[in-house]
């Protein structure tokens, strides 16, 4: 007599039942509805990003020109691309344009190289001494908070309606953001790699050349990139004031006969400054941060 | 307590360290407090206790670094610290964190000596953050040797490393340290790097040393020696954690 643990109508052995349950569509257990995951670089869209991204505002030109030759946009409300695009081929040509720029340009250089002379220095007077931090930091903070626009009539009154209070416009609105970052920076430097210069018999003065100034310049340079914006802010306030030469004359000037189109270019030549300036600080930065891993400015 | 010192240290007028009564209070709390302390020229003391028991407090102020003291600590002028973090200043190239602070105007090769010592040397024109840590922590090790120190402090220079970068750290600063002769203090919470790199191993607690014990076993050291054993559990009895 035998005793059979198997079923006795079993259609087949166990094992293979076992094994069969595990197979895909195996009969009477149904498997998950499998679908193909299809590689992204195959969906995606074969026109270069770059190619996408100008498309934007070429559409735009085209819809301002369309709108401009249509006469829906008038030209004393704004001029044509093509009006603009002559009007500065011809401003160039004449000299006018190049003149003004130069005018201008010296005006933001000896600002911002005032501002960034009196800026550093108070704030390396108030990072570095105590007694500096005492005397200084509170008047800079208090001047800081005076909109430095509002000053213009004063400085008009000071200096004269030439150079001097334009220049002096531009520095003061360098000046405070140069002295935050700066001053900022000093004292962010960290106390552990100060211990460590301390420790290794740094002197007063090679602490500050060798620790603290280097740890200091990623604030500046960010105190720098902004002054350059406030600089070129300053100098449209500074040049709408009794100018007779310069981007912002010539801008003034252009207003009084409606001529948008010279106000247009003029717009376009700020941006194209403000454009190479934040280069210029960026082509700073590569160079003196270069220890920085996180740069990412290639 | 094992009284038997492996390295002779002749009882010579000069000695390396020398603290007497030394005390530091912060807010009141003496975290150091009478403490007196020894160690010989070229002799390895390693500084063991909880954390907060006051042992680092004690590297700073011989680093001279802390100075709000009362008491007695005299240091040799020739002194140099290894920190727990690197510490290389992220805007020197490596050659010239291992010379920064040296007088006069020393020459790279100099520094790229050194670095060759700590196995470091063709990395001595890289930046310091394109180092890994073992790296970093070499040439923090160069910074600190280039000054031909006859005291080397080492402020658990390998608790941030992995363990295997940890163990070719270790065997770094033993090999370093017997070509120099220089004596060394180091603080550490690891009982078992204590024991195995040290001539005499003390336990801070309250602020003193609680316990000294010196290690008498043959160099290079082996981990799986059962005196070895023996010496650890011991220590790591005094430091509160029972292991049997």
């Amino acid at each position: 007599m035998s005793i059979s643990h198997a079923p006795p109508g079993s259609p087949s052995p166990d094992i293979s039942g076992i094994s069969k349950s595990f197979a895909p569509n195996a009969e009477g257990v149904s498997g998950p509805d499998l679908q193909p995951v299809v590689p992204v670089s195959s969906r995606r869209a074969r026109v270069p990003r770059w190619l996408r991204r100008t498309s934007g505002p070429l559409l735009l030109l085209v819809l301002w020109q369309l709108l401009s030759a249509t006469g829906v946009l008038t030209a004393d409300v704004l001029a044509s691309p093509e009006r603009i695009a002559q009007v500065g081929r011809d401003l160039i040509s004449d000299g006018s344009l190049p003149s003004a720029m130069g005018t201008s340009l010296r005006r933001v250089a000896f600002g911002l190289l005032f501002g960034t002379v009196i800026g550093t220095g108070l704030a390396l007077v108030s990072g570095l001494f105590r007694i500096g931090e005492d005397l200084v930091d509170a008047p800079v903070q208090m001047l800081r908070t005076v909109p430095f626009v509002g000053l213009i009539p004063l400085f008009i009154i000071w200096f004269g309606i030439g150079e001097a209070p334009k220049t002096a416009i531009i520095t003061l609105g360098v000046t405070f953001p140069l002295y935050l970052n700066v001053y900022a920076g000093i004292r962010g430097v960290d106390t552990q790699l100060i211990e460590a210069g301390e420790s290794l018999g740094l002197s007063r003065w090679g602490l500050v050349r060798h620790v603290v100034l280097p740890g200091a310049l990623p604030g500046a340079l960010t105190g720098l990139r902004y002054s350059l914006g406030v600089a070129w802010l300053a100098l449209v306030f500074a040049e709408q004031v009794n100018a007779d030469s310069g981007i912002g004359f010539l801008r003034v000037q252009a207003r009084e006969f409606l001529r948008t189109d010279v106000i247009v270019v003029c717009l376009i030549v700020y941006a194209f400054l403000g454009l190479l300036a934040d280069f210029i600080v960026r082509s700073l930065e590569r160079l003196l941060l270069q220890w920085r891993p996180t740069f990412t400015g290639r | 307590m094992a009284t038997d010192v492996h390295r002779p240290v002749t009882p010579t007028v000069t000695q390396a360290v020398r603290v007497e009564g030394l005390s530091r209070t912060f807010d009141g709390r003496a975290v150091i407090d009478d403490l007196r302390l020894d160690i010989a020229p070229g002799e390895f003391v390693a500084l063991l206790g909880r954390s907060g028991c006051g042992k680092s407090t004690l590297l700073r102020i011989l680093a001279g670094l802390d100075r709000d003291i009362k008491g007695t600590a005299l240091v040799p002028r020739r002194r140099a610290v290894a920190f727990q973090a690197p510490r290389l200043m992220p805007w020197k190239k490596v050659w010239r964190n291992v010379l920064l602070g040296l007088p006069g105007k020393p020459e790279r090769a100099r520094a790229e000596r050194t670095l060759d010592e700590v196995g470091l040397g063709h990395r001595a024109g890289a930046w310091p953050k394109t180092l890994s840590g073992g790296e970093a922590q070499r040439a923090s090790l160069a910074r600190a040797l280039v000054r031909e120190p006859d005291l080397l402090l080492l402020d658990e220079p390998f608790g941030a490393l992995d363990a295997l970068t940890r163990i070719k750290a270790q065997h770094l600063v033993a090999e370093v340290w017997q070509r120099r002769g220089c004596a060394v203090l180091l603080v550490t919470h690891d009982v078992e790097e204590a024991v195995l790199l040290a001539d005499r191993v003390l336990v801070m607690d309250d602020g003193r040393i609680a316990h000294e014990q010196h290690v008498g076993l043959d160099r290079p050291r082996d981990i799986t020696d059962p005196r070895f054993a023996e010496l650890r559990a011991g220590l790591l009895r005094r430091l509160g954690v029972d292991t049997a």
